[in-house]
């Protein structure tokens, strides 16, 4: 039989070129029809450092960057001892034997990945000798590598076809080493190539596209990982008349600039990561007090404080939701795929321009890093929203209804004070408490206008129902497929859109006997938002800086329902 | 909008600087609305907090837009309203603890970048609407209600820091000489680039220094405020920094820059390198 899937892992120093191996090794097999999904992890150091990338080829969708290993790429000793582990029982193990030599253990081979780049007249074509080795072992026609190198390389430079021959020179000594090692992982099926057309990014790439097709007009943004991709591409491409793309000089430069820029009529957007976050506290409150619109990406990475910048985490929830002091809460987006990130993107900025405040697109690392084969998105298909915005005279009352009113633009008639004090229809500060009553409940009140959100549900009649958030989709997904398929009656819930929920998700989960929440945080901090709002759910959370193994959560899933049913749960 | 708004309950107290701050501000914006022919909408003041940010409410004449923030963050708002629509007349007004104590970090990035707004600070050397604690120009060794046995560091001298910094026009003025203060608002309106006009403006409450400033014959008391001789030279930068560290407080225009770019037209002048796509065109350039 054919395999269906391969996973490969690059691990070795940062800067040292697994990188660019493992995004040539996706860019090449996304070409051919595969689908592909990459993982990355590294330290927050410019270069060196243990660092690894996984790629994961598969003739089906990808729901995570898959479990064990079919091949490990060792660049050095420490890589090999680190990971080793997790190679699967058929797997094979691919090392650089010019750092380290090994006793046989029956699922090595060494090749000296530098000096067999150099015998064909290349330096830098290691990355060419590792895919001819990859190839071969699972039977990949070399061919499809050899179009991806010269489509690459032809860049109309007179070095051109030199480097092109070189490479495909390293492919065919790379594949020779594996013949010779006489190493094989069984075939990979024929790629179906996918209906429709389809473009590779990765999730920061995707939240940039969506914010683009929603009308995005200004951005500013200060470097924080792993959101400073997303500045990079906005300076680049946020550009032309009335665009405005800039680096800020801190984060409360950055929120304070972008709530100048929604109360002045544009399509505004910041993008940051905990730390950051944290700083944009005082001006989210403001938004949400003065009713301007605007979007802020909080790329989630480990925390608290400076934390584990370049590690995954899903702890920013809680204050993503309140980030302010005071009777606050903020409408939070958490996409769960890299096709999420693109629409999560476009339902953020509808959703300001909607209710007129400030909502929260809460991404991750491993999203923000993960590149993956899309379908193209279909602009024309696309609903794009623009605030109301007021077309009367002079003189207007702006917050004098009881719920949303226009919006004026300034330059246009309609003055008044955007307040970030209590204030009255004109927007001047008062503390008469009828005030405060009326506006507090205006504000919560827009909410209901958000109250749109899509969602999933599969096997709806089942008492237990597996519900993550965010990134846990991936794995919770191929997990509750396990956990379906082998006679459990377990259900599937989930949406991205976490505040405020979608109504009928939310009546729908109270009847739960038990709601099973996925989640990379210590607190369980989705459960303790779903219990907070009559819904009797239990986290299985996982703070390592890592994703969720698909194994672990269908262990830890099938231990607890077993408990469940022990409890006296219709399971 | 204090004469209509019945709940509106702010008020500044008598003899406050700020009164003498609104009026010149007021008919800056008139002259501005008259001589540049734009509707009163046009124009958009940012206010920081404490008694100077209720300037925004205080307006009597027509109503310009009006940002009433967070504390110390006049100058990024104004950023994001001005680069937005850099037609729009942004005023910032802001207090010496707003401006130059927790805001302070704002004004040399925008020195840096020119940013078109202006910024009248009204400085009265202390935090009145908390109830007279030391602020950034509070003098050394001043006895507040936050510094009993007064305050340990230096005050900060905020004319040669400006020029410091680059900001493309510096003004001084006193909130009891409006017509002057008027003409210096109404001046850095129409300056292209980065204006700051520094207004003494006591608190008759907290720290009055009404006669320090002006001086008092009779009590044997030297002005500290001074006129800037009309011999001296804006456009020279050396002679500005002479003005602005020969002590006291000089009153006048100090320094103007009008060769520099302003930050709009700067980045509009950048970005005529760049390739413009639209979204469908960068979808399209990740196509498999």
């Amino acid at each position: 039989m054919k395999k269906n899937d391969y996973v490969v892992r690059f691990a070795g120093e940062g800067g040292g070129g697994l990188l660019t191996v493992v995004t040539a090794m996706s860019q090449a097999a996304a070409e051919v029809g595969y689908n592909v999904q990459t993982f990355a992890t590294f330290p927050s150091q410019i270069r060196g450092g243990p660092t690894w990338f996984q790629l994961r080829i598969s003739t089906l969708d990808i729901l995570s960057s898959g479990d064990d290993l079919d091949t490990l790429v060792a660049f050095n000793k420490e890589a090999y001892e680190e990971h080793r582990g997790e190679v699967g029982e058929a797997g094979v193990i691919i090392y650089n034997s010019e750092e380290f030599e090994l006793e046989s253990d029956g699922k090595s081979f060494g090749m000296p990945f530098d000096e067999l780049a150099k015998a064909t007249g290349n330096n830098r074509a290691a990355n060419f000798v590792v895919m001819g080795a990859l190839a071969h072992l699972v039977n990949l026609p070399l061919s499809i590598l050899e179009e991806f190198n010269r489509e690459k390389y032809t860049r109309g430079r007179a070095s051109d076809e030199q480097i092109v021959s070189s490479n495909n020179h390293a492919l065919s000594l790379g594949r020779d080493e594996a013949i010779k090692s006489g190493f094989s992982l069984g075939e990979l099926a024929e790629p179906t190539k996918p209906e429709g057309e389809q473009i590779l990014v990765n999730g920061n790439e995707a939240v940039c596209l969506g914010a683009m097709a929603a009308g995005l007009e200004f951005f500013v943004g200060y470097p924080i990982s792993p959101a400073t991709t997303i500045l990079i591409w906005m300076e680049k491409n946020l550009v032309g008349p009335d665009k405005f793309a800039y680096q800020s000089t801190s984060e409360i430069e950055s929120i304070t600039s972008i709530l100048g820029a929604g109360y002045a009529g544009k399509k505004a957007m910041t993008a940051t990561a905990g730390p950051g976050f944290s700083l944009m506290s005082e001006g989210l409150g403001l938004g949400w007090m003065a009713e301007i619109p605007l979007v802020v990406a909080n790329i989630q990475r480990g925390g608290p404080s400076t934390g584990l910048p370049t590690k995954t985490e899903q702890s920013d929830l809680l204050t993503a939701l309140t980030p302010s002091h005071g009777d606050i809460r903020l409408p939070v987006i958490a996409p769960g795929t890299v096709e999420e990130c693109f629409y999560a993107a476009v339902a953020a900025f509808n959703w300001a321009e909607r209710y007129q405040g400030p909502v929260v697109l809460l991404s991750e690392h491993a999203l923000s890093e993960r590149q993956k084969n899309i379908p193209k998105p279909d602009l024309s298909s696309l609903k794009v929203e623009s605030r109301q915005a007021y077309a009367g005279d002079n003189g207007y009352r702006r917050y004098e209804s009881a719920e949303l009113s226009p919006m004026p633009i300034p330059g246009h008639p309609g003055g008044y004070v955007a307040n970030g004090s209590e204030h009255d229809a004109v927007g001047d500060t008062t503390h008469l408490p009828a005030r405060h009553v009326q506006m507090t409940e205006r504000r919560f009140s827009k909410l209901k206008l958000l109250e749109d959100g899509t969602y999933e549900e599969d096997n709806p009649q089942a008492p237990v129902v597996i519900m993550p958030w965010g990134g846990s989709k991936g794995p919770a997904r191929e997990a509750y497929l396990q956990l379906s398929g082998n006679g459990g009656d377990v259900g599937w819930a989930y949406t991205m859109f976490l505040h405020p929920l979608p109504p009928a998700l939310l009546d729908s989960l109270r009847q739960k006997e038990l709601v099973l929440v996925p989640e990379l945080n210590y607190q369980g901090q989705f459960s303790s938002v779903l219990r907070s709002q009559g819904v009797k759910a239990e986290s299985i959370t996982q703070y390592t800086g890592l994703p969720f193994k698909v194994r672990d959560l269908v262990n830890r899933a099938r231990r607890r329902i077993g408990a469940a049913k022990k409890e006296g749960v219709a399971v | 909008m204090s004469d209509r708004n019945p709940e509106y309950d702010f008020k500044w107290c008598p003899g406050c600087g700020d009164f003498g701050v609104r009026r010149a501000l007021e008919q800056a914006m008139e002259k501005y609305i008259i001589e540049t022919e734009v509707p009163v909408e046009t124009n958009v003041v940012v206010a920081g907090i404490g008694c100077s940010g209720n300037m925004v409410h205080l307006l009597e004449g027509p109503q310009p837009y009006g940002f009433h923030g967070i504390h110390g963050r006049t100058l990024p708002v104004a950023m994001g309203i001005k680069m937005s629509r850099p037609e729009l007349n942004v005023v910032v007004t802001a207090g010496d603890g707003d401006f130059l104590g927790i805001g302070f970090e704002h004004v040399g990035p925008q020195a840096a970048r020119n940013l078109d707004v202006t910024a009248i600070v009204m400085d009265n050397g202390v935090y009145g609407l908390t109830k007279g604690q030391s602020s950034p120009t509070t003098g050394m060794g001043v006895v507040t209600s936050s510094t009993p046995y007064g305050k340990v560091e230096a005050p900060v001298n905020p004319l040669p820091l400006y020029l410091t910094m680059g900001v493309s026009y510096v003004a001084s003025a006193m909130s009891t000489k409006i017509k002057d203060m008027a003409g210096l608002i109404f001046d850095a309106m129409m300056h292209p680039g980065f204006s700051i006009v520094h207004v003494q403006s006591p608190c008759t409450e907290y720290n009055d220094t009404y006669e320090l400033l002006k001086g008092n014959a009779k009590k044997g008391i030297e002005p500290v405020a001074w006129s800037i001789p009309d011999k001296h030279d804006p456009e020279d930068l050396d002679a500005a920094f002479k003005v602005a560290t020969s002590g006291g407080i000089p009153m006048g225009l100090l320094y103007r820059d009008t060769e520099r770019l302003t930050f709009d037209k700067q980045k509009s002048k950048l970005a005529e390198k760049a390739v413009v796509q639209t979204a469908e065109e960068l979808i399209a350039s990740y196509a498999i």
